[in-house]
């Protein structure tokens, strides 16, 4: 990535997290008291190690790594952000996932009492992501704990967080306390809400739009007022990477 | 109420429908720390959008209030709020080209055409055009009964914009519903009216015949 990376300030003021409300600076003035530690993961499905661990469990094996990854949201705005993290396939593999394991489904904390957005329904909680295993174990994907070097911000996912930088933002799912090896599609947040809208895949893709917006082009966060919109790219950018994952599927259809 | 305290309220009413866009004004240059933030085009958007309806919406409260308050005072501030509407409106429309669409003609025709949302928003600003052309108090008089029924349009707009504002939000629709509410009340309000005068002409009516 030659670009630089926009700034600590925009990064965590400028959020989507319906847990805590759905306004863009609601994450950051709502989650400050969010007690992101201690926190556990509960492991189970198709997979032989399964059980609750505590998040130093979760951490332990892996050293942690910056990726400067580009940010596309479905509402057509693109950041650029540093995380910190460690390659989720990495972690998986500890759990030794079956051969019915097709699918990964993730869940975030349910704590209407913490997360004010949960008390209301404008999602079905608790907030699901899933990945085909194959998406899971590429190693472009990566489980989230930091930024710009620090502890993840309340208001970006902490403890434990999902980036997949080829697809749209609403799969990076925040706050993880539940992971699921599955052996069909599982049902995620937004296709559930409207499927119409949003697939289960979501890969950043131009060439197809939202059915109310376009998706060929973005605004790019931290610009000037005059900033042309960027030509959003295949894959976010990432083809060479992920394009052979969906080699063969139309892309229209799984969208 | 004396002529100067009233010239004087209207400068104020005046200036504080300016709020919203002094606001804007402010946080784009990052003046006395107001900040757009991270997203100041969509802020700008929203924001001239948003006052675009709550003057709408203001400006068709103006005739209850006179039925309520029993007093014409209000409907002095009437043409302004209007214009004020037709103002964020325009604004809306001119970040919406200007900054967000970056001055690309092409594109900005193809939403027009292709977004269903974005045609009706667009007819609404369309439709605003000849009731601002003739707000002026020479207009009113020159075109008499035909401006009233000109200035009905605004009923309509008012359902196309909450329209498009509902279409255009992503998934929480607590505000546009907000907004449909008020409209509600608002028509339903010149509905009971209407129906109730009819009523009263009947009612009088077989009276006399009696």
């Amino acid at each position: 990535m030659t670009e630089a990376a926009n700034s600590y300030k925009d990064i965590s003021t400028y959020n989507n997290y319906y847990e805590f409300g759905t306004g863009k600076s609601d994450p950051s003035q709502n989650a400050q008291q969010f007690r992101a530690r201690p926190w556990s993961v509960t492991i189970d499905g198709e997979c032989e190690v399964k059980g609750t661990f505590t998040l130093e469990d979760i951490l332990k094996p892996h050293p942690l790594e910056e990726r400067v990854y580009r940010m596309r949201c479905v509402e057509a705005w693109s950041m650029i952000v540093p995380w910190v993290g460690f390659p989720l396939a990495d972690s998986l593999k500890r759990f030794k996932p079956t051969s019915n394991a097709k699918f990964i489904e993730f869940r975030t904390l349910v704590d209407p009492k913490q997360m004010p957005g949960e008390r209301g329904s404008v999602l079905d909680w608790p907030y699901t992501e899933g990945l085909r295993l194959d998406e899971a174990m590429n190693p472009l994907t990566l489980m989230t704990v930091g930024l710009y070097g620090k502890v993840l911000p309340n208001q970006n996912g902490a403890p434990l967080r999902l980036i997949v930088p080829w697809k749209y933002g609403f799969k990076g799912i925040k706050a993880i306390n539940h992971i699921k090896f599955v052996e069909r599609m599982p049902v995620t947040t937004w296709a559930k809400s409207a499927p119409s809208e949003y697939g289960f895949y979501a890969n950043v893709n131009p060439a197809v739009d939202h059915p109310r917006w376009s998706q060929a082009t973005e605004r790019h966060i931290g610009g000037s007022f005059f900033d042309q919109r960027r030509p959003t790219l295949a894959f976010n950018g990432y083809d060479k990477e992920v394009a052979s994952l969906y080699a063969g599927m139309n892309l229209k259809t799984f969208f | 109420m004396t002529a100067t305290t009233r010239s004087l309220l209207k400068a104020l009413v005046f200036v504080a429908c300016l709020g919203p866009a002094i606001y804007l004004l402010v946080g784009a240059f990052g003046l006395w720390g107001v900040s757009l933030g991270a997203d100041p085009v969509q802020e700008m958007l929203h924001t001239c959008g948003n006052w675009a309806l709550k003057f709408l919406l203001i400006t068709l409260s103006m005739t209850p209030l006179r039925d309520l308050a029993r007093t014409t005072f209000w409907l002095r501030f009437r043409r302004m709020f209007g214009l004020f509407a037709f103002f964020y409106v325009i604004l809306h429309f001119a970040v919406y080209i200007v900054f967000d669409q970056s001055g690309q003609l092409g594109t900005v025709w193809q939403d027009i055409i292709k977004r269903p949302y974005i045609t009706i928003g667009m007819l609404a600003l369309l439709l605003l055009i000849p009731l601002a052309a003739t707000s002026t108090v020479s207009m009113q008089r020159r075109l008499r009964r035909r401006w009233t029924k000109l200035h009905r349009l605004i009923y309509v707009i008012a359902v196309l914009g909450v329209w498009h504002y509902w279409w255009g939000v992503k998934k929480d629709i607590r505000e546009p519903l907000l907004f449909a509410c008020a409209l509600a009340v608002l028509l339903g309000y010149r509905v009971y009216k209407q129906h109730r005068s009819t009523a009263q002409v009947r009612e009088v009516a077989a009276h006399s015949r009696a």
